[in-house]
């Protein structure tokens, strides 16, 4: 039986919400990170629904280029939460606000 | 197919991304040289050449018509020449400032110049963008390398701080930002941004969807150019970032998010129900405008300043924008190439006196007194960069904020350019401040002092500085050089509809 | 040669010299000290453009030649741009300030010798000359205020050239600030005609002034006039001439003489075809004329400073132009502004000669020993001059018979011709001209009378200053002497330009009249008033006699009065008119009348009505709104927490409001 499309999005909705709230919740840097990518593979989800409905593929194309960019991102970021914690012995968010006003 | 046929298309293909697949190439020639050769002196060089020959071919392509390249993927010549041009003198500018200053941090980083290219081939790739792909491929790789440049420099805690900030707020808004293409890719069935209004017209019944695919495409591109309320990391990135690569970001990464907004407006939207996202763009502008003027107001650090003046001034292209008319979208890319060359003048005066300032007080507004009697060339440059950015007469920046606004007026925004010049009056309290300190107060230094912080300005970075004062001030006497971008204009966005 | 071309070079080559003179010299004190390169450079960068004006003039451009050569901005139809209008008004004007200038420059090459700021003496006198030239060429207002303003600026700069002198820069400051009065007038004249044409161009103002109310007109012309009475030293705005004579010598004849002072003539000329609109105004400026004529001639008759003499009698003859302005005779006003050119600054020199001459003498008593007080300027300590300096006092004397308006020199036919106005435009119906006339009459007189005084005193009778005996002056050299040749010359012949409406009888015609008015069915760049009554000729001949009996007899009498009492001859006069004169000699206590009342009136005001308003209102508001938006800087700048989760929910905030404005 196919599932509707809607379910499909309505899944990635409440994925991406979780990731949002994540980021603006979580004080532990790792776990900030977690959830940005939360957030990207809801929206990969939504990309594949739509592109499986609609029988276009350049929405799946995109997907690559997101899971790309994102391991990208999660390289950079590990490796400045790496550095940022050699620094301060912390990944608290909260422990860094040197730049204010 | 014919074979012939497939050879000349890759040819024009090859041709059309000619800057791109350049700027590609070198980043990784450099970034493998300096696996070999750690921090070779030639690979600014190298970096430097690079940009020189690609806004050489930019400039072959100015005065042919807007043509599309790679499948409909990227956008060449005309409108998209102009505008790598003027991301490739923004990155040539920072190239040859970076290189005293890392140089006097005791640091090669031979790596530091790849970047700068990979996120030029980043900016080119967003300012080219005819798809929602290559938009979000350009504004990723341009981003990536940027968090990586602002955390390079690793001076006390401060550039770490700036790049997780960056970093952790650039990968968020990119979530929305992406969300925004799916949706958008769901309500009009297409990535091709020519396509969109077809396609969601076609499809019908999807308003909702569409609309909030456009908004949540739009915050991402406010985030880049940090219109308020989506300004907030600027200030603190700017600050602890190297400062020739603060100029770098402020302009280039600006200018690049910018054009691809004007290429979706123009191309993907194009008159598809205007009133709506110019309202909410109008709202952004206002907030923007006058939140930036007033931030900076207070601001003693002078880099942070400039941060929030640089958000003012994203609040001035957005009244251009707000237009919404063929004259908008031409005066916002004017206004960007004639920011560009004022602000990375900015930043590039303030980079060559960061290491002329007393201990522990760089960047504050106070270690510049007496600066422009101490060093008249940076002290002239710097008078013309500020009266640019003011607005004031006869320089560049006068001409570029009556080019921003006067679209604005004619499209009966009249409310929104009032705001924008009052605002943009209230600017003049902190650029003149810059000025009073410099040429005003007399140094608080004793001899030994300033014996000590003996710092030779090198030519090459005056040489550059000189460049973009000469140039704002030519355009601001000299109607030719004036009105030479607007040709280019006429051909993009009057030549009927794309 | 291309005339574009010839107009940039007599443009930019006193600009040149500006900054050549100005700039290198500031940068390498050593080439200070080369004051023939200084002079030859400063000199020649005013000859040259000379010589290409007679080359222009030769050419004759009947119709106007307008050369564009830049255009910095257009907002609408409105553009800002600089071009010059080549006509025959302009192409006169341009004649005397470059050909009156380079004799100048070259008399300062003399004259200046040896002072501790020569190089910058000649950088503003070329700086000068190129603004001069801009306000003469100009083919639009805006163009023409900058001259304008920068002549201004120069006069300042020159009249404080000895700057060390508080008196000298406070007379600077004087000129300027009274200027600055004029100015503000023609600034407000230009606003309007922008706002009702839209174009400061001439050709456009002359298009669009039918359009115009005649309120509108009059309020221009108005307003433009009061900007002439600053620049050209008319009441009420006359109190800085005198005094701008701190100055070096050849400023004075230059500047206050020559050239700048009759741009407010050349302004109102320039526009005649819409002073010509105003009538009721054209009575104001004939009358304001007539009276600054005669009040300025009265207070030079009293004067014993002989550059003060000179200097009232500037404002004089140019109540005499601004008489032939009122009475619609634009093109007579012009010629003479050229006339007056010659024998003014002849007379200028010549008086800088003679005080080159008595410095020489208090040089000479302060090495003997003398440490009484010495004034070189005071006509008072001269006498007999035209012995040790005979070429000086002889082109005095042909400069001050042409002043006199004794017939045939320059003088006379210039002086004659407005009167002939004044009178024709009477007859014409227009009552005040009568009195115009008559004041005119009493002027020259007067003018004949008191410049005689200044020659006798200064040259004739005995030496009066101490040790005379043994200390002697000497003529000065050819640079000094050789100019006043020229111009006395010009004194002598200039006015054959313009001769009377008479000599038409024997063929001759009034070439300048001709050159500027044009002819039938050809108009040239200066309007007239039209005239229906005709003056016979007999009546013609009358006041070419009266006024020539006038002059002649000016002069005799005061020649015999002089030559008779010598200095003893002012106290006679001031026996007789006792409490008048007293009045003439302290120019009607005009400075201390504006001291009381404006100066006063306004520092006052502004001290005890204004400056609390100003301190507690204007201050208080713009301080408030300072305050304010630190204020509010201070509070939202706390928004900016550091901590970048708050960052994220702003984004997220915004994201809602913008799907908000968008969805909605």
């Amino acid at each position: 039986m196919e599932i509707a499309l809607s379910w499909y999005l309505t899944l990635a909705a409440v994925l991406f919400a979780i990731g949002v709230a994540g980021v603006l919740l979580r004080s532990n840097l790792i776990i900030i990170l977690m959830s940005v990518e939360l957030m990207l593979n809801a929206v990969n989800v939504t990309l594949v629904a739509f592109s499986q409905s609609m029988g276009d593929v350049s929405g799946q194309i995109l997907v690559f280029f997101v899971m790309s960019v994102a391991a990208a991102e999660a390289a950079i970021g590990l490796a400045i939460v790496i550095a940022i914690f050699r620094n301060k012995l912390s990944v608290d968010i909260n422990d860094f606000n040197l730049f204010k006003w | 197919m014919d074979l012939a046929g497939a050879y000349e298309g890759i040819l024009f293909d090859v041709a059309g991304g000619f800057t791109l697949l350049l700027l590609m190439t070198a980043g990784v020639v450099c970034i493998v040289w300096d696996i070999f050769s750690n921090d070779d002196p030639v690979l600014p060089v190298l970096a430097a050449m690079t940009c020189v020959v690609a806004a050489g071919w930019e400039v072959r392509g100015l005065d042919a018509g807007s043509s599309t390249a790679f499948y409909d993927l990227i956008r060449a010549y005309g409108l998209t020449s102009y505008i790598n041009i003027t991301l490739l003198i923004s990155a040539l500018v920072s190239i040859v400032l970076s290189v005293p200053y890392l140089n006097r941090i005791r640091r090669g980083y031979g790596e530091v110049y790849a970047l700068i290219l990979f996120a030029t081939a980043g900016a080119v790739m967003l300012a080219s963008a005819n798809s929602l792909v290559t938009v979000f491929v350009g504004l990723e790789t341009m981003s990536i390398a940027l968090y990586i440049l602002v955390g390079l420099v690793r001076q006390g805690g401060g550039g770490i701080e700036s790049a997780l900030k960056y970093f952790l707020l650039g990968a968020f808004s990119t979530g929305f930002f992406l969300y925004g293409i799916a949706l958008l890719y769901g309500a009009t069935g297409t990535m091709i941004l020519p396509d969109l209004a077809a396609g969601f017209e076609a499809r019908g019944s999807m308003m909702l969807l569409f609309w909030a695919g456009v908004a949540l495409f739009l915050v991402g591109f406010l985030f880049k150019v940090s219109a308020v309320p989506f300004h907030m990391w600027t200030p603190d990135v700017y600050q602890g970032a190297p400062t020739p690569l603060t100029g770098y970001m402020s302009t280039a990464s600006k200018a690049a998010a910018f054009a691809a907004l004007i290429l979706v407006l123009y191309y993907g939207l194009g008159d598809l129900a205007a009133t709506k996202w110019q309202t909410a763009l109008a709202v952004v502008a206002l907030v923007t405008m006058v939140g930036g003027n007033i931030f900076a107001l207070v601001q003693n650090n002078v880099k942070r300043m400039l941060a929030y003046s640089s958000v003012a001034h994203a609040g001035y292209v957005l009244v251009a924008l707000v237009a919404g008319t063929g004259e908008g979208y031409a005066g916002a890319a004017y206004y960007l190439l004639i920011y560009s060359f004022m602000n990375l003048g900015a930043f590039g005066v303030m980079a060559l006196l960061e290491w002329d300032q007393k201990e522990g007080s760089e960047q504050t507004i106070d270690s510049l007194s007496g600066v422009g009697l101490r060093k008249p060339i940076l002290g002239v440059v710097m008078t013309v960069f500020m009266f640019s950015l003011i607005g004031f007469p006869p320089f560049g920046g006068f001409f570029g904020k009556i080019a921003v606004f006067a679209p604005a007026i004619e499209a009966g925004f009249t409310w929104l350019v009032i705001v924008g010049v009052l605002a943009s009056a209230l600017s003049g309290y902190y650029y003149l401040r810059v000025l009073y300190v410099f040429w005003m107060r007399p140094q608080s230094w004793s001899a030994p002092q300033v014996q000590a912080h003996k710092f030779p300005v090198p030519s090459l970075s005056a040489a550059v500085l000189v460049a973009c004062a000469v140039v704002l001030t030519v355009i601001g006497f000299v109607p030719v050089v004036r009105d030479l971008p607007m040709v280019y204009f006429d051909v993009a966005f009057t030549g009927g509809t794309p | 040669m291309n005339p574009d071309l010839t107009i940039l070079l007599i443009v930019l080559l006193p600009a040149a010299g500006a900054v050549l003179n100005g700039l290198l010299p500031l940068f390498w004190p050593r080439l200070r000290k080369h004051e023939t390169v200084i002079g030859t450079v400063g000199t020649g960068m005013v000859a040259v453009p000379f010589v290409l004006t007679v080359v222009l003039f030769v050419q004759g451009y009947g119709d106007p030649h307008v050369a564009t050569f830049y255009t910095w901005m257009g907002a609408g139809d409105f553009t800002v741009s600089v071009a010059y209008r080549v006509d025959h008004l302009s192409l006169i004007m341009a004649l005397v300030v470059t050909g009156v200038g380079a004799l100048i420059h070259l008399y300062s090459v003399g004259y200046m010798h040896g002072d501790r700021s020569y190089w910058k003496f000649f950088a503003y006198l070329n700086l000068f000359i190129f603004m001069m030239l801009n306000l003469v060429l100009a083919d639009n207002l805006l163009v023409m205020f900058l001259g304008w303003e920068g002549v201004g600026l120069c006069s300042y700069l020159l009249i404080g050239f000895w700057y060390e002198d508080l008196k000298n820069s406070a007379a600077a400051t004087k000129a300027f600030v009274v200027n600055r009065i004029g100015d503000f007038a023609f600034l407000l004249a230009m606003f309007i005609l922008v706002r009702e044409v839209g174009s400061l161009d001439f050709a456009t103002i002359f298009a669009g002034a039918e359009a115009m109310s005649q309120g509108t007109i009059s309020a221009v012309v108005l307003l433009l006039f009061i900007g002439a009475t600053g620049k050209s030293a008319q009441i009420p705005l006359f109190v800085w001439l005198p005094d701008a004579m701190a100055g070096p010598t050849p400023v004075s004849a230059l500047i206050h003489a020559a050239t700048m002072v009759t741009s407010g003539l050349y302004l109102l000329a320039r526009l005649s075809s819409l002073v010509l609109l105003a009538p009721t105004v054209m009575g104001v400026i004939a009358l304001t004329g007539a009276l600054t004529a005669l009040v300025a001639a009265t207070i030079a008759m009293a004067q014993t400073d002989i550059k003060r003499v000179l200097a009232y009698s500037t404002v004089s003859q140019l109540g005499f132009m601004f008489m032939a302005t009122g009475v619609g005779a634009f093109f007579v006003a012009i010629f003479h502004v050229v006339t007056h050119a010659f024998f003014k600054a002849c007379l200028f020199l010549g008086s800088g000669s003679v005080i080159h001459g008595m410095h020489e003498v208090e040089h000479s008593l302060r090495h003997k020993g003398y440490r009484g007080a010495f004034d070189p300027q005071d006509m008072r300590t001269m006498g007999g001059l035209k012995r040790f300096m005979p070429r000086t006092g002889r082109t005095y004397l042909m400069a001050t018979l042409a002043i006199s308006g004794i017939p045939l020199t320059a003088g006379f036919f210039s002086k004659d011709e407005i009167l002939f106005k004044a009178f024709e435009f009477g007859l014409d119906g227009h009552a005040f001209a009568w009195i115009v006339w008559a004041v005119g009459l009493g002027t020259a007189l007067l003018t004949a009378f008191y410049m005689t005084r200044s020659y006798m005193l200064t040259f004739e009778g005995a030496p009066r200053w101490p040790r005379a005996d043994e200390v002697q002056p000497h003529e000065s050299p050819w640079t000094i002497t050789m100019p006043l040749v020229v111009l006395a010359s010009l004194s002598l012949i200039g006015g054959f330009i313009g001769l009377p409406h008479l000599a038409e009888k024997i063929g001759l015609t009034n070439w300048i009249h001709g050159y500027l008015a044009g002819h039938e069915g050809h108009p040239g760049p200066v309007a007239e008033a039209a005239t229906q009554t005709h003056v016979g000729m007999p009546a013609e001949v009358g006041l070419i006699l009266l006024g020539s009996a006038i002059a002649v007899v000016g002069v005799w009498w005061s020649w015999r009065f002089f030559a008779c009492h010598g200095l003893g001859g002012d106290a006679l006069i001031q026996g007789r008119f006792k409490g008048l004169y007293r009045w003439w000699k302290r120019s009607y206590y005009w400075d201390e009348f504006y001291d009381r009342t404006v100066v006063r009136g306004v520092i006052g005001g502004a001290e005890h009505g204004l400056a609390p308003l100003d301190v507690r209102l204007v201050d208080g508001a713009v301080n408030a709104v300072a305050k304010a938006a630190q204020r509010i800087s201070d509070c939202v700048r706390r928004l900016q927490t550091g901590v970048v989760q708050a960052y994220a929910l702003a984004i997220v905030l915004g994201v809602i409001v913008v799907i908000a404005l968008i969805v909605s």
